[in-house]
């Protein structure tokens, strides 16, 4: 028996006498919601994404969206979602993909943690006119320095790691070219060019458009090896391997055939159309033992000269891992909490596998600590960090610098519909069709990126000055400036944080 | 100007101090570097470029000419985990066996294997335009060979086994180029993803310059391995995941 269709999840309305009949709705919906007939703007609801790429073109705000406009009987446990994925997965067998990151309400501990600010007995410092020292070095730091002395001059002798040097601790994560599009790269290398910080290249090579940035970019070697030659890795200012991802730890990915187009394809070094495979471990790397091979054979590829991150995703024993890579030689690393993005993930891992980023950023932290090598190794975050207070609250937990993803694409135009694995992006992020992509122009998408950069910087500056810091070292793993609301005593430990009031 | 062959006895050396002197003689110019007492160093020619050749004897460690593009290594002693990993361009002559994950990810060049290599063999290894790597193994495999295998092409000749190939896994996830095996491979053994075909005239005069080389390096008699007695196992997709999803 057939099951017949699920309720629309939006509805799309046109309100008739605003609508002044532009047709940019219908030029700019790339999932064919509209289409015209005898004059007349028809409307198929069940194609809508809600990504918004209509409204935003509409000259007369005539466009209206409602999202779930069909009530299916309440039911605290049996929600709307869980009953259409259960049809779905009965008419196709299949595993449910899903774009962007998890979906669950989940507590989000970042909003469970405030931060601190001077009052009388210590004074606040005004960015304005105090400077605020955000510089931040990514890399191993000595355990001491050592100092030759020759008739009164002072020398270094200690021999000091490749680090990287970034104005602000804001980085962006690796998002491959394939994943995105070549304007939303552009725009994005651009845009840490203009900062002085630095963005991944993702497991999708570097097309020769970007080497202008190469001095920004820190390129990425995951279990596929795509665009992995030693070109590539002596192009990057850093590299990084990729062991795991927060939106999908412990699997691979597969870029579909459909995305694998002339240009990627070349970028990637694989035939025209053929499915991008990542295998789900690194098959060189079977213990922290290979890892540490892996390590040192990319330092010995490019005579030491550059510095090697190491990202995983945060799960369970996470802090453990971590001081594992920190023996490893590895010069960072990234730890990618459980709502970090995706272009494609299975829904059950997406949605349940992993933990949340402020619980690793602070367990690891911690484990470093107490085994004396965290100056061994910097640690960055990702993985649904939404704006500078997550920022300030990630370094407060211990982070030297983060990532961000989702945040930078919403910069270009994204509104996190979450259909990026459809490759229709309207946005001309997710996508890899010509006219799609033309939507967006490096240099205006690399100025709204980098103002999202800037207006954070700022913002952490006003922060960490209304703190009475006036370095990002003095709030690095200063658990001081936080307070928990309302989180529970077992988590309260794990962040080494007092509760609100204490 | 001939420039003198360059020998290093590198008993005892590290690692970074060899490859360091193998980088300044291939910069200056040397095309000849013989390494003696090799014994576990890893990561030799690790990302090196030109057309030096460099003979190894002894035993090197892993991830022999990792990222190496262009070089010859030849080398008359076994060899660790996965040489030629993610290798670019040049050869491995291996006179000896190779231990696991062989030519992982090896996207051009040749790693030819004398005697048997271990798990995980040509694994993920992929072509793209004119670069296509080849495996070669003169023994056996153990299981996972060809694993992910998105293009180039694997050879193994079974001297010395019967069957040439008898572990399983063979191709498991394979979406691109081909191996081949000396005599008929046993379905069973066969990975998700892999199917079987006939091995014809058309493939053996494709093969043979690939043959030839290999027996003319190690000194074997083609003629007995210009035949169609071999199993040619290609992938059943190259989309071997397109049916697996369905949209949120």
């Amino acid at each position: 028996m057939s099951l017949g269709s699920v309720p629309l999840k939006y509805k799309i309305s046109i309100d008739r006498e605003q609508c002044m009949k532009c047709m940019r709705c219908v030029d700019n919906c790339s999932y064919g919601v509209y289409r015209v007939e005898d004059d007349k703007i028809l409307i198929d609801s069940r194609k809508c994404t809600a990504c918004h790429r209509c409204m935003s073109m509409c000259p007369r705000d005539a466009i209206m969206l409602q999202e779930k406009p069909v009530d299916y009987r309440s039911h605290p446990l049996w929600t709307a979602e869980a009953r259409e994925d259960v049809i779905n997965q009965a008419r196709t067998g299949k595993i449910i993909l899903a774009g962007m990151g998890n979906a669950i309400d989940y507590p989000i501990i970042f909003d469970r943690l405030v931060l601190d600010a001077c009052q009388v007995t210590n004074p606040s410092i005004d960015p304005l006119r105090e400077p605020m020292e955000l510089r931040t070095y990514l890399g191993k730091k000595p355990a001491k320095l050592e100092f030759t002395k020759n008739n009164g001059d002072v020398e270094l002798s200690t021999k000091l790691a490749p680090n990287l040097k970034l104005d602000t601790p804001i980085m962006i994560g690796h998002m491959s070219y394939g994943a995105i599009s070549l304007n939303a790269q552009l725009s994005l290398a651009k845009a840490v060019a203009k900062t002085g910080t630095f963005m991944g290249t993702g497991e999708g090579g570097m097309h020769d458009a970007i080497y202008p940035y190469q001095d920004h970019m820190i390129v990425q070697i995951a279990s596929g090896r795509f665009g992995v030659d030693i070109n590539y890795l002596e192009r990057g200012a850093a590299i990084e391997i990729k062991v795991g991802q927060g939106a999908k730890p412990g699997i691979g990915g597969h870029l579909p055939g459909e995305k694998v187009c002339s240009d990627v394809s070349c970028t990637r070094m694989i035939p025209l159309g053929s499915d991008a495979i990542s295998p789900a471990p690194h098959h060189d790397i079977y213990s922290i033992e290979d890892l540490a091979q892996l390590v040192r054979s990319l330092k010995e590829a490019t005579n030491w000269e550059k510095p090697v991150f190491v990202k995983i995703a945060a799960v369970h024993n996470v802090a453990a891992i971590a001081a594992g890579i920190a023996r490893s030689s590895a010069d960072a690393v990234v730890i990618d909490g459980f709502r970090g993005g995706t272009g494609a993930a299975p829904k059950v891992f997406r949605d349940n596998v992993g933990i949340p980023i402020e619980a690793a950023i602070a367990a690891v932290d911690q484990k470093l600590n107490d085994q004396g090598i965290r100056n061994e190794i910097s640690l960055i975050a990702s993985g649904g960090i939404r704006n500078s207070a997550d920022l300030a609250k990630s370094i407060a937990l211990g982070a030297d610098a983060i990532y961000i993803g989702t945040a930078s694409l919403i910069a270009l135009g994204c509104r996190v519909c979450g259909n990026c694995y459809r490759g229709l992006c309207p946005w001309g992020i997710a996508t890899q069709r010509s006219e799609l992509v033309e939507r967006i122009d490096p240099q205006v998408g690399s100025q709204n990126v980098a103002n999202l950069i800037n207006a954070w910087t700022l913002e952490l500056s006003e922060l960490m000055g209304a703190a009475g810091l006036n370095s990002i070292e003095s709030l690095r793993g200063n658990r001081e400036r936080l307070r928990g609301y309302m989180l529970d005593e077992g988590l309260l430990n794990v962040l080494k944080v007092e509760s609100v009031g204490a | 100007m001939e420039v003198e062959p360059l020998v290093i006895d590198a008993k005892g050396m590290h690692y970074t101090p060899l490859n360091k002197m193998i980088r300044a003689a291939v910069a200056s110019g040397v095309k000849e570097i013989v390494l003696n007492n090799v014994l576990g160093q890893r990561f030799i020619g690790n990302g090196l470029r030109g057309d030096a050749k460099i003979i190894i004897n002894g035993v090197p460690g892993g991830d022999l000419g990792m990222f190496m593009s262009g070089p010859e290594c030849e080398i008359f002693g076994d060899a660790e985990h996965a040489p030629g990993n993610t290798m670019d361009k040049g050869s491995l002559i291996i006179h000896g066996s190779a231990g696991d994950a062989v030519a992982h990810s090896m996207r051009g060049g040749k790693v030819f294997v004398e005697g048997n290599i271990g798990y995980r063999g040509g694994i993920h290894m992929k072509e793209y335009e004119d670069k296509r790597p080849i495996l070669a193994v003169g023994g056996t495999s153990h299981a996972f060979l060809g694993e992910y295998m998105a293009g180039g092409l694997i050879l193994v000749l079974g001297i010395g086994h019967e069957p040439a190939v008898r572990d399983r896994g063979i191709g498991s996830g394979i979406h691109g180029g081909e191996i081949v095996i000396r005599g008929d491979v046993n379905d069973k053994l066969l990975g998700v993803g892999a199917t079987k075909v006939l091995f014809t005239e058309d493939d053996l005069e494709r093969l043979a310059p690939v043959i030839e080389e290999f027996c003319e390096r190690f000194d074997l008699d083609s003629s007995s391995f210009l035949d169609t007695n071999y199993s040619r196992i290609i992938p059943s997709s190259s989309r071997p995941f397109a049916g697996k999803y369905t949209w949120d």
